[in-house]
C-alpha cells in the first residue's frame, strides 16, 4: 500500500536530496575560487596572517586566497587532493607538522638564497623543504610573588623535589610539549629525559590544562608557583594586564640554552605558482614583514638581525638551543610515547 | 491508478530503489573504510597503547558515558514528566525554554564553565565566604565533562519524553487514579513503562553525542576514546590505528543502540491521544518549589552563559566584530538549512525503506548506517576523503574533494541517526486502519499522501529538522577540514579564538551561533510548529 503512495513522492524527494548536493558538486568546486590566485593552507590562525597577506598584495599585485584549518588535518587535506590540489603554500604552527608534511612528501624544495642567508640553518629543515619564519620560546614562567627566581634554572630542576605541588603544566596533547620533551630526549638520552618528565608528574600541582593561558591563570589564582609557558603567550597576558605578577624566566641558560619552536612555511610539491609561493616566502623573510609577521603575535622574528619588538624585547636577550629542529621533529614520535608512559596527561 | 500491473510496478521502483541503494551505499562508505583498517595491524603501537593508555580510557569512557546516561536520564525524563502533568507558575514559557540548551554548542558551556568556576575565581570565592565550599578544581575527575554534557543534551530526552508523556491518554490516568496509584506510582507503573522507547531513544542519541566529543573533553583534558583517536593520529600519524581505534568506538556505538532496540521490544505503541492539561494538581508551595527548581536549571544552563558571554563580547567587541560575520552567519544559516533539508529527506526515503522491507540484510545495513553519529567528526571527514580521493584519483577529476559534496556527505553521515528516531516515531503511529478507512472513502494516493501522510509525519519531520539544522550549526571538524573557500562558518571562528585562549574574543561568534540557534527555535514556535 505504502508502496504506490510513496512512488512519486518519492522520486520528487529523490530529485532534492541528488540535485542539491549535485548542483553543489559543479558550483562550488575549489577550483573555480582558487584559480589564478596564490592559495595558502594554512594553521596559522587568520587574524595573525591576514593583514600580512593583505600588505603583500598591495606591494607585489600577487592576489592570495587563505585557507586556514588544524594542522594535521590540513595535511591530510592535501595529501587527499594530490596533484589536484590547489594549494601552494602550506604554513604550520610548529616544526613538528612541517615536518611531518616534508616527510609526506608534500613540499617541494624551496630552493631560496635569500632564505638561506636570512633563516638560520637550525631553523630550516635540513633538506630545504620548509623553514621557519617566526620563533617563539617555550620558557618557564614563575609568580613573581612568591618565587625567587635565583631557585630557578631550568627544564630539568623542575623535575627535582623541591617543586612538588608547585608545578603546572599544559597538556602532553599539544604538540608544543612534544618538541620539548623531543629536545630533552636528544640531548640527555631517553633514560634522563623519562626522570626528568616523570620528576615533573611527581610534583604537579594540578592535572594538566588544555592551554597555556590556564597554566598562567593557575599560578595567579595561587594553585601553583612555576609552569611551562610559550613565550607569545605571556606576551597576550601582560598586554591586558600590564602589572600582572608573573615573569619569564629564561631556561637552561648554563646549559643548552632555551627551547624554541618555529612558525613556517613549505611550498607545496603540485603547485601551479611555484614562482610566486618563493616569492611570499622570501618576502616574508625580509625586514618589515619578519618584524610585523612576529608582532602581531608576539614573537620573535625568525631572523636574528630583526629586532623584536618593544614589548617582547622588555622580555631580555636570552640563549636560544641551536638543536635542529629536523631532530627534534625525528624524535617527536618517541616524546610522545615517553610521556604516555609515565603517565603525563 | 491503483491499479499498476506487477511489471509497472516494477519499473517504477527501479530508480526508487538503485538511487536508495546508492545512498544507502554512500552512508556506509565511511564505516565500511574504518573497519577495512583491521588488515594491517602496528603491533608495536598496540603494545604501546594496552600497556600505558587502554585501561585508563575504556573506563574513563565508560564512566563518562555511565554519569551522563544517568545524568540525562533524570534530567531529562523529570523535567518532561513535571512540565507534562503538573500545572505551575510559567509552565508554558519553561516547557520551551528547556529544549534551548539544544542551541549551546557543549564546547562554549564547557569553556564558560571553566571561566566561571575558575580554581579560586569569582564564583569560588563567593562559595567560600558563604558557604565555606573549598576551593576545588573543576577539572578533576568525570564530574565536570559529564556534569557539561549533561546540561546540553539532556534536551534529547526531554524533548522525546515530553512527547511520549502528552500523548498519553487522560482517561488512562483518572483511571490509575481511581484505583488509588499516587502520582508517583502512576509514573513508575503507567507512564514511565510506556514512555520508555521514547526515553531509550533519546539517552542512547544522547550518548552517541557524547561518545563523539571531542572538544568538552579536551578543555578539561579528560581522556576518553576519542581523544586517542585524535591522538594516535596527530601523534603517531596512523590513520590505521585511528580507524581502528574508532571501530572499538562504533562497538561502544552498537552496544548503545542494541540497549535502545531492547528495551523497545516487540511494542510499538501507538497512542493517539492528547493531554491537553495536566492531570495532577499541586498544593500551592509545591507548584512554586517546581517552578522555582525548573527555574534553576534554565538559569545555570542558559542565563549564566548567555550573561557571561555577554559580558565578554561587550569587552572585546572593538576588537572583534567586523563586517565578515555576517557572512559567517548566512554560510552558517545557508550550509545548516540546506544540509538539514537533504538529511530529512534522506531519514524519511530510509525510513520507508525500513517499513517497506523485511529483510535481514537490509534492515543490518540500514542500522548500520545511522552508527556515523557515534564518530567524532574528524574521523568521518578523514573516512570520507580517504574515499572520495580515491574517486578523484579514479575519474582523474577534483570534483570530489573542495566542492560542498563531500561536507554534505559528512553531515548526512554523521547526523541521519538525529533524523531518523522523530521520523521513526510518527511513521509508526500512523495505523493501517487509517488509511484503509480513508480508501474506503475513495481517497487516492495524492490525497492519501497530502491530507493524512504528511500531516501526520509533520510534527515528526518538523523534530528531525530542527535537531538536524542545531547540530550541523554548531558542527566543527568535518566542516573546518571538508569546506570548500570561502564557507567559513561561525563555529570555526569560535574554534580558532578559543584555541589559542582568547575566549573573551570567541564569545562573540559563540553568542551569534547562540542567538541563531534561539531564534530558529522562536520562528518555528510562533509558526504553532514546534513548542
Amino acid at each position: 500500500m505504502l508502496h504506490n503512495i510513496f512512488s512519486k513522492w518519492i522520486t520528487a524527494g529523490l530529485a532534492v536530496v541528488l540535485l542539491t548536493p549535485a548542483t553543489a558538486l559543479v558550483t562550488s568546486s575549489g577550483a573555480l575560487a582558487a584559480e589564478n590566485k596564490l592559495v595558502i593552507y594554512s594553521a596559522r590562525k587568520e587574524h595573525l596572517l591576514k593583514p600580512l597577506l593583505d600588505e603583500f598584495t598591495k606591494e607585489t599585485g600577487i592576489e592570495t586566497l587563505l585557507y586556514t584549518g588544524k594542522d594535521s588535518a590540513l595535511i591530510e587535506r592535501v595529501k587527499a587532493e594530490g596533484d589536484k590540489t590547489d594549494a601552494d603554500i602550506l604554513m604550520m604552527a610548529d616544526a613538528g607538522n612541517l615536518g611531518y608534511a616534508a616527510e609526506q612528501d608534500l613540499f617541494a624544495k624551496l630552493d631560496s638564497q635569500t632564505v638561506r642567508e636570512r633563516i638560520p640553518a637550525h631553523l630550516r629543515d635540513d633538506q630545504d623543504r620548509w623553514t621557519g619564519l617566526s620563533v617563539r620560546a617555550r620558557t618557564l614562567v614563575y609568580s613573581t610573588e612568591r618565587v625567587n627566581p635565583k631557585d630557578l634554572s631550568g627544564y630539568q630542576d623542575l623535575a627535582d623535589p623541591k617543586w612538588q605541588g608547585k608545578l603546572c603544566l599544559r597538556t602532553s596533547k599539544k604538540v608544543y610539549n612534544k618538541s620539548l620533551v623531543a629536545s630533552l630526549i636528544s640531548h640527555y638520552g631517553e633514560d634522563q629525559a623519562e626522570k626528568i618528565v616523570t620528576g615533573w608528574v611527581n610534583n604537579l600541582a594540578a592535572k594538566p590544562y588544555a592551554k597555556d593561558s590556564q597554566v598562567m591563570d593557575a599560578i595567579l589564582a595561587g594553585r601553583c608557583d612555576v609552569g611551562i609557558v610559550n613565550s607569545y603567550y605571556f606576551g597576550r597576558l601582560v598586554e591586558k594586564k600590564p602589572q600582572v605578577a608573573l615573569a619569564l624566566f629564561w631556561a637552561d641558560q648554563q646549559g643548552h640554552g632555551t627551547h624554541v619552536n618555529i612558525s613556517g612555511a613549505g611550498i607545496i610539491k603540485s603547485s601551479d605558482q611555484a614562482a610566486n609561493a618563493r616569492t611570499l616566502i622570501e618576502w616574508l623573510t625580509q625586514n618589515k614583514a619578519q618584524s610585523l609577521y612576529a608582532e602581531v603575535n608576539q614573537e620573535y622574528p625568525a631572523d636574528p638581525q630583526i629586532p623584536p619588538s618593544k614589548t617582547v624585547a622588555s622580555w631580555g636577550k636570552f640563549k636560544a638551543d641551536d638543536l635542529s629542529l629536523s631532530e627534534v621533529v625525528r624524535l617527536q614520535q618517541q616524546a610522545v610515547r615517553l610521556m604516555q608512559k609515565v603517565g603525563y596527561r | 491508478m491503483n491499479r499498476l500491473t506487477s511489471l509497472q510496478g516494477f519499473l517504477l521502483w527501479i530508480p526508487v530503489w538503485s538511487i536508495l541503494a546508492i545512498l544507502v551505499l554512500l552512508l556506509l562508505l565511511p564505516i565500511s573504510y574504518l573497519f577495512g583498517s583491521w588488515g594491517n595491524i602496528d603491533i608495536q603501537l598496540w603494545e604501546h597503547f594496552s600497556a600505558n593508555l587502554l585501561d585508563e580510557l575504556t573506563l574513563n569512557t565508560l564512566l563518562l558515558v555511565l554519569s551522563v546516561a544517568v545524568g540525562t536520564l533524570t534530567l531529562g525524563t523529570g523535567l518532561a514528566w513535571f512540565v507534562v502533568m503538573y500545572e505551575f507558575p510559567g509552565r508554558r514559557w519553561l516547557s520551551w525554554l528547556l529544549l534551548l540548551p539544544f542551541a549551546m554548542p557543549a564546547y562554549v558551556l564547557a569553556f564558560v564553565f571553566l571561566g566561571t568556576f575558575d580554581y579560586g575565581g569569582t564564583v569560588q570565592q563567593w562559595l567560600r565566604t558563604f558557604f565555606s565550599i573549598d576551593y576545588f578544581d573543576i577539572r578533576e575527575g568525570v564530574f565536570g565533562p559529564a556534569l557539561v554534557l549533561t546540561l546540553v543534551f539532556y534536551p534529547y530526552v526531554y524533548l522525546l519524553a515530553r512527547t511520549a508523556f502528552a500523548n498519553q491518554a487522560i482517561s488512562m490516568i483518572e483511571n490509575a487514579r481511581l484505583l488509588g496509584c499516587s502520582p508517583a506510582s502512576v509514573f513508575w507503573r503507567l507512564s514511565f513503562p510506556l514512555a520508555r522507547p521514547a526515553i531509550a531513544a533519546g539517552v542512547s542519541l544522547a550518548l552517541m553525542e557524547t561518545l563523539a566529543d571531542f572538544g568538552t573533553v579536551s578543555l578539561f583534558n579528560y581522556s576518553t576514546f576519542t581523544t586517542a583517536i585524535y591522538s594516535v593520529w596527530e601523534d603517531f600519524h596512523s590513520l590505521t590505528a585511528a580507524a581502528q581505534l574508532s571501530t572499538l568506538l562504533l562497538l561502544f556505538a552498537v552496544m548503545l543502540l542494541g540497549m535502545e532496540k531492547l528495551s523497545r521490544g516487540r511494542r510499538a505503541f501507538t497512542q493517539q491521544a492528547n493531554l491537553d492539561r495536566p492531570p495532577f494538581v499541586l498544593k500551592n508551595w509545591q507548584r512554586w518549589l517546581v517552578s522555582f527548581s525548573i527555574w534553576m536549571i534554565v538559569v545555570i544552563v542558559l542565563i549564566i552563559p548567555i550573561v557571561q558571554l555577554g559580558v565578554w563580547s561587550y569587552q572585546s567587541l572593538l576588537e572583534e566584530w567586523d563586517a565578515r560575520y555576517f557572512d559567517w552567519l548566512s554560510n552558517t544559516l545557508v550550509l545548516s538549512v540546506s544540509s538539514a533539508v537533504i538529511i530529512v529527506s534522506s531519514a524519511l526515503l530510509m525510513n520507508i525503506l525500513q517499513k517497506k522491507t523485511t529483510g535481514k540484510t537490509v534492515r543490518f545495513l540500514l542500522f548500520s548506517a545511522r552508527l556515523g553519529y557515534a564518530l567524532p567528526g574528524v574521523v568521518l571527514a578523514i573516512g570520507i576523503m580517504g574515499v572520495l580521493a580515491w574517486f578523484n584519483q579514479q575519474l582523474d577529476t577534483d570534483w570530489f574533494i573542495g566542492g560542498l559534496f563531500a561536507l554534505y556527505l559528512a553531515y548526512l553521515v554523521r547526523f541521519i541517526a538525529v533524523a531518523h528516531g522523530p521520523i521513526e516515531s510518527r511513521l509508526q503511529t500512523i495505523r493501517p486502519s487509517i488509511i484503509e478507512a480513508a480508501r474506503n472513502m475513495g481517497a487516492n494516493s495524492t490525497r492519501l499522501l497530502w491530507e493524512i501522510y504528511l500531516p501526520l509525519l509533520k510534527p515528526g519531520l518538523i523534530a528531525a529538522f530542527i535537531l538536524a539544522f542545531l547540530d550541523i550549526s554548531k558542527e566543527l571538524p568535518a566542516t573546518y577540514l571538508l569546506r570548500p573557500f570561502g564557507w567559513d562558518t561561525l563555529a570555526m571562528r569560535i574554534f580558532e579564538l578559543s584555541t589559542e585562549g582568547l575566549y573573551q574574543r570567541a564569545a562573540i561568534p559563540s553568542l551569534v551561533l547562540l542567538l541563531l540557534g534561539i531564534a530558529g527555535l522562536l520562528i518555528l514556535r510562533r509558526l504553532n510548529l514546534f513548542r
